[in-house]
């Protein structure tokens, strides 16, 4: 195995020479079939160091991420490969994104009811509680399963699929085995006689087990652990239910604290939606779910299944200061979400029409309590804790409400207002020893079309809050000549931070040019850790200072 | 085993891997290279199909991308998310010209909301809270983001009424959309779009 490149040209060959011979018109048919398709997209930053907003001396001075992805597809044959490029990584990602390599390729064959793709492979079953690998470079997260992926669809309407790999660990492969499938019904699709009723429904069930090999010398640990899930949907005209049940065997690991507790997870989805309406209602409860293809892996290395946040996301910089994240080890959330438009040539509508919308989410512990009357709570090697399902833990992790009102005034003018109160507990989100902090932010999004090509994008925001870094105050100014130019201009300020010596300016100018599929971008300025848009694109970003030069395109 | 991915690391013994490497990209620009010179005399640029993908719609039936069809008139495919803004200001705003578009080209617009199970749920509330017309597929694990070779969102395609990828565009600025209809016209009466607008 010392030449893994060697694969794909052998599966390149075969896949060709397959179909050069399935096909009767022969070569030229071929040739005429195939497609080459792909993007590429650098990103590079000249580090200028900031001991104010604790921006660290950058030895490389430059850092740079690149990747291109190049797809061939002939029919029913394709095969393809990424390039990836570290030197070094930028500030916020994983340093063991480090070099240059294809961490990526694969090559599949569909025909017949039957798809096999061999090499890297991207999937999730059902909502993703057991199963999901997925990639952004953004976020510079990358799970993808190397070894085979199959899928199977017998009838329409039943779909089974299969997964047997290692999964990727930055340049290398994680240790585990990961091995699974996933069956999927949907009896409207499968009986003909249903196709066209009002009332749709739809099951689903997986199983994942993965080995690891294991040899400690206090705990006798599972090599196999094994996870399975059951979903099923209902649909009713306007209104649809779902929901999923995920079960873990134990899994005693560095995530949480080695306690052999069996681990679930239950999500449930509620929405009623007509022309104008939409109403949407969900619930997760998560115990003990981290399930990684390595025991000793943390933080978001090498996780097999996915566990989905239902807190309201942001892309607004102010309220995106205190954005949830996923607490695997336990949590019980919920949200509600109400939207609504006002229809046109109304008393509320007015001539374009108007929408509102109120979202609610909260985030509480799941109840836990000690497994007898010594044992401490979260005791490696025990059961850990006993949790009751229906009953929630005291402690909020999160709570999110938000008011949104949305409106075109003219063909030259439309408003945006926002209105949301967050609390964060940052002892538990991000370790830090604080207090909750309670927010009130009230923002308006204005844009003022100048003519047809030039328009003017303002955003003021403003957040208000006693505790942890103190209010903030948010302006920018968008200038676009459409479609190709745009500039921008904003600050953010930390004016009420309890430090005088920290109150600082985030300050930012920018311009990017558009040309179809490409995008070249650059920018200057300060920018503090969180997920920031600029020119229309949002990504999670590091405390940084300096000049970021970006360029994406596809073809 | 460990580190095979790395050419950067013990590059002596890696020259086989690289010289492969470099075999295997050559073969891609060989293809590349043929396809398009075998295309020129019908297809200008190499226009590529939609590929073949299953998405689902808001009511959980499966749909494959190789059945977007629009009679023969021009598709837009937009992909987009609940949580990306400019992604809802491009929709909004064609929501507000989206009856005059259609009556015009007979225009079709396919939003691809590539929300993964966080957000999914919300995609049909939304999309029909807003009142939008626009036919709708969620692409919960970006699959058929990564076919169409999509790096941020939002990003869109125009596609001609042999289901071919005619133009593309990434981001959204106030005012683009005007480029987009001026595509969408010359599409509607078959006009071949020259190969520096694709």
């Amino acid at each position: 195995m010392k030449n893994r490149y060697s694969f794909l040209i052998i599966v390149l060959i075969v896949g060709i020479l397959g179909s050069i011979e399935c096909r009767a018109q022969g070569v030229e048919n071929f040739f005429k079939n195939s497609q080459i398709s792909g993007n590429f997209q650098f990103d590079g930053m000249y580090y200028n160091h900031d001991s104010v907003i604790g921006a660290p001396e950058v030895p490389e001075k430059v850092l740079m991420n690149a990747f291109a992805n190049i797809n061939y597809n002939n029919g029913p044959f394709s095969a393809g490969l990424r390039f990836e490029n570290y030197l070094h990584a930028l500030q916020g990602f994983d340093p063991r994104y480090k070099g240059i390599g294809i961490p990526y390729r694969f090559a599949s064959f569909e025909k017949c009811k039957f798809g096999i793709t061999v090499g890297n492979s991207y999937d999730q079953f059902g909502s993703g509680l057991i199963y999901r690998a997925w990639q952004d470079a953004n976020l510079g997260y990358d799970n993808s399963l190397d070894g085979i992926h199959v899928r199977v669809t017998p009838v329409t309407g039943l779909t089974i699929k299969g997964i047997w790999g290692q999964q990727r660990f930055y340049f290398d492969k994680g240790p585990g085995i990961v091995r699974g499938g996933d069956a999927e019904i949907n009896f409207n699709d499968l009986f003909t006689r249903l196709h066209e009723k009002p009332f749709r429904f739809g099951i689903g069930g997986s199983f994942v087990s993965k080995y690891q090999d294991a040899a400690d010398p206090v705990y006798k640990l599972p090599k196999n652990v094994a996870a399975y899930s059951g979903r099923g949907t209902i649909s009713y005209k306007n209104f649809m239910i779902n929901g999923e049940y995920a079960h873990k065997i134990n899994d005693p690991s560095a995530m949480n604290n080695r306690i052999y507790k069996p681990g679930n997870a239950t999500l449930l989805q509620l929405t009623y939606t007509r022309k104008g309406l939409g109403m949407y209602l969900a619930a997760i409860r998560t115990d003990n779910m981290s399930y990684k293809s390595d025991r000793d892996a943390d933080g978001n290395d090498l996780n097999i299944n996915y566990i989905p946040s239902l807190a309201k996301q942001t892309t607004y910089c102010l309220p995106a200061v205190y954005t949830y994240a996923t607490q695997p080890n336990g949590e019980f959330g919920f949200q509600a979400q109400g939207i609504y438009t006002f229809k046109r040539k109304t008393k509320l509508g007015g001539k374009y029409g108007t929408t509102i919308s109120l979202a609610y989410s909260r985030y509480n512990a799941i109840d836990k309590e000690k497994i007898d009357a010594v044992t401490p709570l979260d005791s490696t090697g025990t059961l850990g804790y006993k949790s009751d399902f229906f009953s929630m833990g005291k402690e909020v992790y999160y709570e999110n409400l938000n008011f949104e009102f949305s409106k075109k005034f003219s063909k030259t003018f439309k408003l945006i207002v926002d209105y949301f109160y967050i609390l964060y507990n940052s002892k538990i989100i991000e370790g830090h020893d604080v207090s909750d902090i309670y927010s009130h932010t009230l923002l308006a999004d204005m844009t003022f079309n100048i003519n047809e090509k030039h328009s003017i994008r303002s955003e003021i925001q403003h957040m208000y809050t006693k505790q942890g870094e103190g209010s903030w105050a948010f302006g920018l100014v968008e200038y676009t000549i459409a479609p190709r130019w745009y500039f921008s201009v904003s600050d953010q300020y930390n004016y009420g931070n309890p430090d005088s010596g920290k109150r600082i300016h985030y300050y930012n100018i920018a311009a990017s040019y558009v040309f179809c599929s490409s995008r070249v971008s650059l920018s200057y300025g300060r920018q503090r850790a969180g997920i920031m848009c600029v020119g229309g694109v949002c990504r999670y970003v590091p405390a940084a200072n300096g000049l970021t030069l970006s360029i994406s395109t596809s073809f | 085993m460990k580190g095979f991915y790395r050419l950067n690391d013990k590059f002596v013994n890696k020259n086989r891997q690289m010289r492969t490497l470099y075999c295997s990209v050559l073969i891609f620009l060989f293809f590349s290279g043929y396809v398009l010179s075998q295309n020129q005399p019908t297809n200008p640029v190499g226009l590529r199909k939609i590929p073949a993908i299953d998405v689902k719609t808001t009511d959980n039936k499966t749909f494959n991308t190789a059945n977007i069809s629009n009679g023969g008139k021009p598709i837009i495919i937009c992909f987009w998310a609940t949580w990306c803004k400019p992604c809802i200001n491009e929709l909004s705003t064609i929501a507000d010209v989206y009856p005059e578009w259609q009556e015009e080209t007979g225009v079709k617009l396919i939003a691809i909301s590539i929300d993964d199970s966080k957000t999914s749920g919300g995609v049909g509330p939304l999309v029909n809270g807003k009142n939008w017309d626009y036919e709708i597929y969620l692409d919960i694990n970006s699959d058929f983001k990564r076919a169409m070779n999509v790096n941020m969102i939002p990003h869109s395609f125009i596609i001609n009424g042999k289901n071919e990828i005619v133009w593309q565009h990434t981001t959204y600025s106030q005012g683009s959309e005007m480029e987009m209809i001026n595509i969408i016209r010359k599409v509607a009466k078959g006009d071949t779009i020259p190969a520096e607008k694709n």
